[in-house]
């Protein structure tokens, strides 16, 4: 495991029960604030429960999150959903709002969270928009009329609208192709640069892009983080299930 | 298989299905009870209100009138030939005027509301839910209930008694047509006794009625909606029950609010 100077998240002995099964198994970590950090693991592995408890949208059976500072199980419902401005997410299909446009979509949270006007708005969603490479004449097309790696930054530009702090990417790869996963792949890295000081957690299986673009990677299996390391020890982890990934 | 274990695996099944029932009303109320929470707490969402209430109320004006004219103009005819046996055709005005407004106008609007505005919501929510829509509110810290089941419940309660009493008027329109010019009774007897029978009393029984069932039909129509799972066979299949458990809770519904307004008014 990692000791960090500062940590955006601490995972403090995290169980989660469904029922009779355990889906998450007394996970102890922490995320490093300002870097990516990317969790990988098997389909089942528990991946998206991680992230939706850190989110807050789930509770832990028992353990303690802490992001920011911030224990998620003191605060009141309305409270971790101020909480959650926090955060950005960019989901796997993107979860573009389909009856607005790829500016509605942007310009949603904005009109939301904020006291900017419409003039303002309009200024921020372009600047957005550009800085992910969506050009002009894509701004007012629905999300049917996007293709998959359009909806993928239009996604990312809406989840950056707020400035977050910490930015998740849920499979952001799966089912595109070699050269949209490039774009999304270098979209995140260059994303990351251009915001200093935003932690980046991504959950992936995507080994490949997992090696390139993150700083630490945390693997999990069967609900347990069975290794934690910069990726450049990652690469010779010597635990057989993590070199069964390597080598797939 | 003998006749003993034939009898336990039809009871286990029967167990089963009321236990699951029950659990269902359970969580549909709870569901509709956050309704009460959430609905005087800012932001108030006035632009979902009102293409909600465009959908659901001026959508359906065309159906609600061809169904309330031609239900207004059979019965005219169902109640005239019974009448006539006993010679108080004269009355065809005002029973008809009365069931429509008691009965048949909440309840046929209840049920092609259901059918039409609680499947859609049902399939709208559904399709939110399976794309990952309602998460991504959820992310950017907007309570998904707040957002999408609450205009839709109050466009639904606002509507529906709208809508009722429009049914009302257009069937009492195709009954007045169809008694008067069709069944020649005259037109002034027709009138005098409809000014006669029928009481406020009767359109606010049928307007109370009207009000809890839309409550009810969007309360359905969103938590089948909220609760879809599996993709697309779960949008298909959450619809599919918004539109069944709306009706017959519209229909158990009507019995329990008769048997209690009937007392009061």
């Amino acid at each position: 495991m990692i000791d960090h100077i500062e940590d955006a998240i601490q995972i403090n002995n995290l169980t989660k029960t469904f029922g009779p099964h355990t889906i998450l198994n007394e996970l102890d970590f922490n995320i490093a604030k300002g870097k990516i950090t990317t969790i990988l693991g098997f389909s089942g592995a528990g991946k998206s429960t991680l992230l939706k408890h850190i989110l807050g949208l789930l509770h832990p059976t028992s353990g303690q999150i802490v992001v920011l500072g911030k224990d998620l199980a003191t605060l009141t419902p309305m409270q971790l959903r101020e909480f959650r401005r926090n955060f950005g997410m960019l989901f796997q299909y993107a979860a573009l709002f389909d009856s607005r446009t790829a500016h509605g979509n942007v310009s949603f949270p904005l009109h939301e969270f904020t006291n900017l006007d419409e003039k303002q708005i309009d200024e921020r969603v372009s600047e957005l928009l550009l800085s992910v490479g969506i050009n002009e004449e894509a701004f007012h097309r629905l999300p049917s009329e996007l293709s998959g790696g359009m909806r993928k930054r239009v996604g990312l530009a809406r989840a950056l609208a707020l400035s977050p702090q910490i930015m998740l990417y849920d499979e952001p790869t799966t089912g595109l192709d070699p050269i949209t996963t490039k774009m999304v792949n270098d979209l995140i890295v260059e994303t990351h640069e251009k915001n200093r000081g935003m932690t980046s957690i991504i959950i992936s299986h995507d080994i490949k892009a997992t090696l390139e673009i993150s700083d630490f990677i945390a693997f999990l299996d069967r609900g347990s983080i069975v290794e934690y390391l910069p990726v450049s020890e990652f690469k010779k982890s010597t635990n057989p299930i993590v070199q069964e990934f390597l080598n797939l | 298989m003998n006749l003993a274990s034939l009898g336990r695996t039809y009871t286990e099944k029967l167990g089963a299905a009321i236990i699951e029932s029950i659990d269902g009303l359970g969580s549909v109320s709870r569901f509709g009870s956050k309704f009460f929470y959430w609905f005087l707490k800012p932001p108030f969402r006035i632009n979902i209100l009102m293409q909600q209430l465009y959908f659901i109320g001026n959508k359906s004006l065309f159906i609600i009138c061809l169904a309330g004219g031609f239900t207004g103009m059979v019965m005219a005819y169902q109640v005239y030939f019974g009448f006539k046996l006993i010679s108080v055709d004269s009355l065809v005005g005002p029973v008809v005027s009365i069931t429509l407004a008691r009965e048949l106008g909440p309840v046929l609007t209840g049920l092609i509301v259901a059918g039409r505005a609680g499947a859609a919501m049902a399939a709208q929510i559904g399709t939110m839910k399976v794309t990952e829509q309602v998460d991504a509110l959820e992310v950017m810290g907007i309570d998904s209930f707040q957002y999408l089941a609450v205009p839709r419940i109050i466009a639904g309660t606002i509507c529906l008694p709208m809508l009722s009493t429009i049914f009302c008027l257009v069937g009492n329109v195709g009954s007045w047509l169809v008694g008067t010019k069709a069944l020649m009774i005259d037109e002034a007897v027709y009138l005098n006794k409809l000014g006669e029978f029928m009481f406020m009393e009767d359109m606010i029984q049928g307007i109370i009625k009207a009000f809890v069932f839309g409550f009810i039909v969007a309360v359905i129509g969103t938590y089948f909606g909220f609760t879809v799972t599996k993709g697309a066979e779960g949008v298909g299949r959450g619809t599919n029950l918004a539109v069944v458990w709306g009706m017959i809770s519209v229909l158990i519904l009507d019995y329990f609010l008769t048997s209690f307004l009937v007392h009061i008014l």
